[in-house]
């Protein structure tokens, strides 16, 4: 769906994307990585030919983009840096007006158009109110809307869920999780690793421009080879276990071995109460931040 | 994309707001010399006022000469200033961009709204211009139906409604070029009040440079040298010369400003 060849961009003497390699499969949920200033933006820009690469080349959706965005981009949504409307226009006429700005909005079926995306992303109720007075989880929504109108087959989408309470970023992770599996793929730029660990099935870490880690989450995820335990007699498992623990931390102890059921098999038939047992997994805090160096913008000059 | 500009360019109460401000001024001249019948003396103050104390259908050429100078320019320099501007600063252009739109074509589209906002504007001067005038001011020769022409000599009602005609496509030629040189700096600057006041930068400093006998040499290029040459247009017989340098002069202006900006916004990152 995507594919960079050492996509580069200077701006000046500074180089904000370096050598960008990205690779993202049909039906990926991909989520990219990064601190604040690290190039997500850019990159985005550049994906959509809004920002014109120093050198190296963009694939999207097997044309090359910028030069091929007729074809490309009608069948993208977007939303870059968080939305933009016109304040003074209730959120249905931004998006009407949208519609009609490009080729591919046909009069007669906009206003449904408008109304079903809404409806997608919970602003069915809202009408009449200049976008101006919404706050910032309705515009987010409304951006979002705007991204879907198009019915795309690639979303690609910074920061979605920025400034939505609780509920909403779970009603916008299910919708995007929804229509991942009805077959589009997103392209999800974001510093919440969090909100990467909960949608994406691939990750991209950019670092200083540079992407410095691309593989499968659950690769990354992969247990360490230990299992965390919580047990009221700790001193029993050290005892009955020696060397195997590597680590105790109050009631919780952590034990070198693949075999998590074996374990359990063992301090339970030794009697010990085992309160807690799971095999220890890498977080994507600790991949992320092994792989980065310090963020850039926290970086003395 | 070019009727959604208009469209959005025409439901703006910023225009509307503009038009009736550039309109109220010449209302207000007129009212006051029906009040007080008090003309400028011939040969001095703007062009055409001295006459229309006889006759009111010459007030639409007084009303110009009036908002030509100044309001017209500062209203067409703020509607070209925020074409590309606006919508950076807004947001709202990435995502036009993306829509998509082709760069070429939001360019045209904003062009084609700045010039109807240039026709639309003349148009409500010189039609509320007539009316007042004619109602306040009165005909002069209802039966013979002509007018003292600049130089002196009658012309009928049709030579006049054609010379006033040619006047308001003059100045709105003059306009575009304004809108040319706005809509280039719009895609240039960051903020659209940048780029109006750029614009008028550019129109202060010639009509500056017009008054320094130093700049002589630079006269005959400067953007607002010919624009009040509508006048001409009626003396007897029309004196083309300086109408036609200005019309081709404001010509060279569009084509070489639509060009830059074109090139500049095609090559342009959008980081906005």
């Amino acid at each position: 769906m995507i594919r960079t060849e050492g996509l580069t961009k200077r701006f000046g003497s500074i180089i904000a994307v370096d050598d960008l390699s990205l690779d993202v499969h049909e039906g990926d949920v991909y989520g990219f990585l990064g601190a604040n200033g690290s190039g997500k933006t850019t990159t985005v820009r550049m994906l959509l030919g809004l920002v014109l690469a120093t050198s190296g080349s963009a694939d999207v959706l097997g044309h090359p983009m910028p030069a091929d965005w007729r074809t490309v981009l009608p069948q993208v949504g977007a939303m870059v840096e968080g939305p933009a409307f016109y304040g003074q226009r209730s959120g249905r006429a931004n998006l009407s007006l949208l519609d009609a700005s490009g080729i591919g909005g046909n009069r007669h079926t906009r206003a449904g158009r408008v109304d079903d995306v809404l409806e997608q992303v919970g602003l069915g109720h809202v009408d009449r109110r200049p976008v101006r007075a919404y706050s910032l989880g309705m515009r987010q929504r409304l951006g979002l809307a705007a991204a879907l109108l198009r019915v795309p087959r690639l979303l690609v989408l910074d920061e979605p869920t920025n400034g939505l309470d609780p509920q909403g970023i779970r009603d916008i992770r299910g919708l995007l999780l929804a229509l991942n599996a009805a077959g589009t793929t997103i392209f999800l730029s974001s510093h919440l690793l969090a909100e990467v660990e909960q949608m994406c099935t691939r990750v991209g870490v950019l670092d200083r421009g540079r992407l410095v880690l691309q593989e499968r989450l659950d690769v990354l995820q992969r247990p360490t080879g230990r299992v965390q335990v919580r047990t009221s007699d700790a001193a029993g498992v050290r005892a009955l276990l020696n060397g195997a623990v590597e680590g105790i931390d109050g009631d919780r102890l952590l034990v070198r071995t693949h075999d998590a059921a074996e374990l359990n098999q063992r301090l339970v038939g030794a009697g010990i109460p085992v309160l807690e047992l799971a095999p220890e997994r890498h977080s994507l805090e600790d991949v992320v931040l092994a792989a980065t160096s310090i963020a850039p913008d926290r970086e003395l000059r | 994309m070019i009727g959604v500009e208009i469209a959005k360019m025409l439901r703006s109460r910023r225009t509307w707001s503009t038009i009736l401000l550039i309109d109220s001024l010449p209302t207000l001249v007129a009212v006051l010399l029906a009040l007080t019948d008090l003309g400028p003396r011939p040969g001095t103050g703007p062009a055409f006022l001295s006459a229309v104390l006889t006759d009111g259908t010459l007030f639409p050429l007084a009303a110009l000469a009036i908002v030509l100078p100044l309001f017209l320019p500062i209203a067409v320099s703020i509607t070209a200033g925020e074409a590309i501007a606006g919508e950076a600063q807004q947001g709202t252009l990435r995502y036009l961009l993306v829509r998509p739109v082709g760069r070429t074509q939001l360019l045209v589209a904003k062009l084609v709204s700045v010039l109807v906002f240039v026709v639309l504007t003349i148009l409500v001067v010189a039609v509320t211009a007539y009316v007042v005038g004619t109602l306040l001011l009165g005909q002069a020769d209802v039966i013979g139906g002509g007018v003292t022409s600049v130089s002196g000599s009658q012309l009928t009602t049709q030579e006049l409604a054609l010379r006033t005609l040619l006047a308001l496509g003059y100045a709105m030629l003059c306009m575009t070029g304004v809108a040319a040189i706005g809509l280039f700096l719009s895609t240039m600057a960051d903020s659209p009040l940048g780029a109006a006041l750029g614009t008028l930068t550019v129109l202060i400093s010639s009509t500056l440079l017009l008054t320094l006998d130093a700049a002589q040499s630079l006269h005959p290029y400067l953007p607002t040298r010919y624009w009040l040459s509508f006048v001409d247009l009626f003396r007897d017989p029309i004196l083309w010369r300086d109408v036609e340098r200005g019309a081709l002069l404001q010509v060279v202006y569009v084509a070489v400003f639509l060009g830059a900006a074109w090139a500049n916004f095609m090559t342009k990152d959008i980081t906005a």
